[in-house]
């Protein structure tokens, strides 16, 4: 497994290395995705307040935020495990839940949903493998049943990413036998083998002990460095926020109150929140 | 007559009633071979989103559930004289028990952890097999103990049966008895054969219940 070694939560210094991408947003180009004027409320809790923003097609965007700022339903809208009260997503240009037809807001049927979905990918917090499967046939299902693959064809792509991922051995166990750690890798991999256009993370490694989070993270910097999957990426692991991605947005309330690259961000935030939200993370 | 107890009674009185055990055992698997499937069935529609399926539905399994099964044995029995008795008895076992069953099935559905719908709709799995291949499989394994205790309730109430002259244990026995005037050893017969055949059954139940727990 590579780069393992980074030191989680470590307090950004000016000899990190900066990150490899620069920021990908070009003019004219249709963006990966697009929140215009998006509001999502939960009860009488407004969460999301008439949310507008772009993520470039390769861009790796970092969610910071304190809990309760919108970041992690941000992800769920765009994986419809929530449907926005108000405002357009739009993913590749196509509108994805809702659209404005002669000036009025109306539902996306649910093929054209689904053709949306496809390309969008997501890893949870608690993994949320298929305990009724093993390892492999967590793997294979989405690609056997949504793509229409062969068994024979999916198990050799499944064998790739789980080589990939440093879980070629554990092809047949049980997903309860594993640990958290491996459960978050198989996870990536069942991700990944819908070969998304998108990738959401929601805090992967939350639910993790400190000395397995490395494993995971690495094989993520590697998932970043060898594809060009457009990451979307809520976490507490500020390193990794900063290895690994080329935007960062911080969130309060339901509102980007700073946006800038990693390096900007953590070394010389502006926003008078961003600076009390990243003392508090990286505990000085 | 004058002993309590005769070897010898009881050993005359045993054919007929295994006889009639077989008969109580063919109802009990049937009734709950058809329990499980419509109480699957009456579980995933009552799931559904339309009020004009759930409603009638829901209505049906109130009106079963609220009147006795013997009611309904001998209700359907002179409804229906064409329908052979044990047919009857079978069927109505089963429909009797599938609106317990199908309880036992909701819960085992709304204990699937959510985490596991949301994990199927990231990966965009069509509708039939987020429930064959994923919500199923681990709800039904959590149903298993539960369906087991009603089939054992269902195996106990089985001399219901003799209302609509199903020569089931029971009934075996009380005709033994009508011939033979010998009650005694013919009723601790059929209370014993109920005895060895649920009390293991239970346990087993109660182990599945402690392995899946």
């Amino acid at each position: 497994m590579p780069e393992t070694t980074a030191p989680r939560d470590a307090v950004p210094s000016g000899t990190a290395p900066a990150p490899a991408r620069a920021t990908t947003t070009v003019q004219g180009a249709v963006p990966a995705i697009e929140f215009q004027g998006v509001v999502k409320r939960f009860g009488d809790n407004t969460v999301l307040d008439g949310l507008d923003f772009s993520v470039a097609k390769g861009d790796r965007v970092t969610l910071i935020g304190p809990s309760g700022s919108g970041k992690t339903t941000i992800l769920r809208l765009l994986m419809t495990l929530e449907e926005a009260d108000g405002g357009i997503i739009l993913v590749d240009g196509d509108p994805y839940t809702h659209e404005i037809r002669g000036g009025k807001r109306v539902e996306v049927p649910e093929k054209r949903r689904r053709a949306v979905r496809r390309r969008v990918g997501m890893v949870f917090q608690q993994f949320n493998l298929f305990p009724n499967m093993s390892v492999l046939e967590n793997i294979i299902e989405a690609p056997m049943h949504v793509l229409g693959l062969a068994r024979a064809q999916a198990t050799v792509r499944a064998e790739e990413l789980l080589d990939q991922v440093g879980l070629a051995d554990k092809r047949d166990a049980r997903c309860t036998q594993l640990s958290g750690g491996q459960q978050q890798r198989v996870a990536i991999a069942r991700a990944l083998a819908m070969d998304p256009e998108i990738l959401l993370l929601d805090e992967v490694t939350s639910a993790l002990d400190p000395e397995i989070v490395a494993d995971v993270l690495g094989v993520l910097r590697e998932v970043a460095e060898t594809t060009d999957i457009t990451m979307l990426i809520v976490t507490h692991e500020m390193q990794f926020a900063r290895d690994v991605s080329n935007r960062v947005l911080m969130f309060d309330h339901g509102r980007i109150v700073e946006e800038a690259d990693p390096e900007t961000m953590f070394t010389s935030p502006t926003h008078e929140r961003t600076q009390e939200f990243l003392r508090a993370v990286l505990g000085d | 007559m004058n002993d309590v107890w005769s070897w010898q009674r009881a050993a005359e009185a045993l054919p007929p009633i295994l006889e009639g055990f077989r008969i109580t055992l063919l109802a009990t698997v049937v009734g709950t071979a058809i329990a499980a499937v419509l109480g699957l069935l009456v579980a995933l529609v009552r799931r559904s989103r339309s009020r004009w399926v759930t409603a009638p539905v829901g209505l049906a399994v109130e009106f079963v559930r609220s009147t006795p099964l013997l009611v309904q044995l001998v209700f359907v029995y002179l409804m229906l004289p064409s329908v052979p008795a044990l047919v009857v008895g079978c069927v109505v076992l089963g429909v009797h028990y599938a609106t317990y069953m199908s309880e036992v099935y909701r819960a085992g559905i709304d204990a699937v952890p959510r985490g596991q719908w949301e994990a199927a709709k990231a990966l965009d799995l069509p509708r039939t097999r987020v429930w064959r291949a994923v919500v199923l499989p681990q709800a039904i394994r959590k149903t298993l103990p539960g369906l087991g205790n009603y089939a054992i309730s269902m195996f106990k109430e089985t001399p219901y049966l003799f209302a609509i002259s199903v020569v089931e244990m029971f009934t075996a026995a009380q005709q033994f008895g009508g011939r033979t005037f010998v009650y005694t050893e013919a009723l601790t017969m059929v209370g014993l054969l109920f005895l060895l055949a649920s009390y293991p059954t239970s346990l087993l139940v109660r182990r599945l219940e402690n392995r899946l727990a």
